[in-house]
């Protein structure tokens, strides 16, 4: 097949592409949702993100508060950002850092004004941020201005046979045409972990990404109470044939095909060492995970699914793919791309990938995924500990 | 071509994964290895349901269950051949 050379998307002020045009009303803490989500009801065209942290965080763990606030609102899929903190610094520090994309973005702070004279009044910015982001258009588009991140969920062995493969050909495919890719689950690597090492394509990758991993392990070791059964593989995992950790992992790690990874990022962080693949160190539940790569500026997600999870993401279009025959019979609803035909043989890989190709062109040009159809958009912020 | 019941990742692998919706005992499988293109056959000795595995040769507690020809956990539990591998005889060396 012939690999298209472009999409239709929405080109931002800072030379950005977005598959999609959000206007975003972004809390910057829990009890700022009422208002957000008051405002996102009297404004069409809007999208409130509520979520249930930001107050009294500190250190590393505020740091990536900040950082995924502020990697939501400058992705490419969002036109434009209205910030509602209680506290007018956070808030400003959030609207300082997103305006350095050339996007409209505007704070305002509840304290001192109240739920209802604060809704009014950010409902009128909210009002013509959508109006103005309605008229943008879509244009033809380089692929490379493709910037994918992929993440599995709910697998069984299906996964590794196939589905997983089939994003690993399609990075194959994809990477040499300039496209940005990235993969993460730092825990759902054990037992990969040397196996994926030794794909960082420099010294200093490779070093960093045992120290991630590593510090990861540790963490999980120091918290577990038992040997982690039906966490990590989850109850869902094991009924559908995956028994360990590390077959998990072997599994999980087919989705970047024979690829190398440039550099570890950490969560939510932006990539600036240019095309190719990233490795970013987060947690390996699915929205946790799918927030912070949109954080970190992805505009396109693929989610390949065993049992069937139903995941999406309110900014970054989430797709779904799987090679389970029985999932894409009895969960059709939720699965754009089926490549059970692959444990048939009906299919290849080189076939599947070049599906999934079409399918992520298709949904780049505004195609709904089954996940946005559906209406789910879980915003889920990473916590690193409890707050002070 | 023969309808494939079990796919094996790659030829240094004792465990093979279930691809049909189940198989049932004493069935007559046809084996396929991604890696090389080559065809097996295998008697199963339990019932086995899709995405399950079966052990392709007498493996011994304390044996190493290579899939992907890599180690994916070691054997608490002796299986014979054509018998059901997972979580009752198999655990990680990680956790």
């Amino acid at each position: 097949m012939e690999i298209p050379k472009s999409f239709l998307g929405y080109k931002r002020e800072n030379g950005r592409a977005g598959t999609r045009n959000h206007v975003i009303i972004l809390p910057v803490d829990d009890i700022s949702n009422a208002c957000a989500e008051a405002v996102a009801n009297n404004i069409k065209g809007t999208i409130a993100l509520p979520h249930s942290y930001g107050r009294l965080q500190f250190g590393a763990d505020l740091e990536l508060h900040f950082r995924t606030m502020i990697g939501t609102g400058k992705n490419p899929n969002v036109a434009a950002v209205i910030v509602i903190g209680i506290e007018p610094k956070w808030t400003k520090r959030i609207v300082d850092a997103i305006s350095k994309t050339g996007k409209p973005v505007e704070g305002f702070s509840i304290e001192g004004v109240g739920d209802i004279d604060t809704i009014a009044k950010v409902s009128k910015k909210a009002q013509e941020f959508s109006m103005w982001a309605s008229e943008k258009q879509r244009v033809e588009c380089p692929i490379s201005d493709l910037w994918i991140s992929v993440k599995c969920g709910e697998s069984d062995t299906t996964s590794g046979l196939a589905s997983n493969p089939t994003v690993g050909n399609l990075m194959d495919k994809l990477e040499p045409l300039g496209v940005h890719l990235c993969f993460g689950e730092t825990s759902e690597l054990t037992g990969a972990e040397t196996v994926c090492a030794k794909r960082g394509k420099t010294p200093e990758a490779q070093k960093k990404f045992m120290k991630t991993w590593s510090d990861y392990n540790d963490f999980i070791l120091k918290e577990a109470t038992n040997d982690l059964s039906e966490s990590q593989p989850t109850a869902g995992n094991i009924a559908g044939g995956l028994t360990t950790i590390e077959e998990k992992a072997f599994g999980n790690f087919q989705k970047i095909g024979s690829r190398q990874f440039i550099d570890v990022l950490e969560p939510a962080e932006e990539p600036t060492k240019g095309k190719g693949l990233y490795f970013m160190d987060t947690s390996s539940a699915a929205a946790e995970c799918v927030t912070l790569q949109a954080a970190g500026g992805f505009n396109i997600h693929l989610f390949p699914t065993g049992q069937g999870n139903i995941i999406g993401n309110p900014i970054e279009p989430v797709i779904k793919l799987t090679a389970n025959p029985l999932t894409a019979k009895t969960m059709s609803e939720h699965i754009d791309v089926d490549v059970s035909k692959i444990l048939s043989r009906e299919m290849n890989l080189d076939q599947a990938g070049d599906e999934l190709i079409k399918s992520t062109i298709k949904v780049a040009n505004g195609r709904l995924t089954c996940a946005e159809a559906l209406g789910h958009k879980e915003f889920v912020m990473t916590k690193l500990y409890r707050s002070a | 071509m023969a309808n494939t019941d079990i796919i094996i990742h790659d030829e240094k692998d004792n465990v093979g994964v279930v691809v049909i919706e189940k198989i049932t005992p004493n069935q007559d499988c046809n084996c396929w290895i991604m890696e090389n293109d080559k065809s097996a056959k295998i008697q199963s000795k339990s019932e086995i349901p899709l995405g399950h595995k079966i052990a392709m040769i007498d493996l011994k507690e304390g044996d190493t269950i290579l899939k992907y020809g890599h180690d994916i956990g070691k054997v608490v539990k002796n299986i014979n051949k054509g018998e059901h591998v997972h979580v009752h005889n198999v655990k990680t060396k990680k956790w």
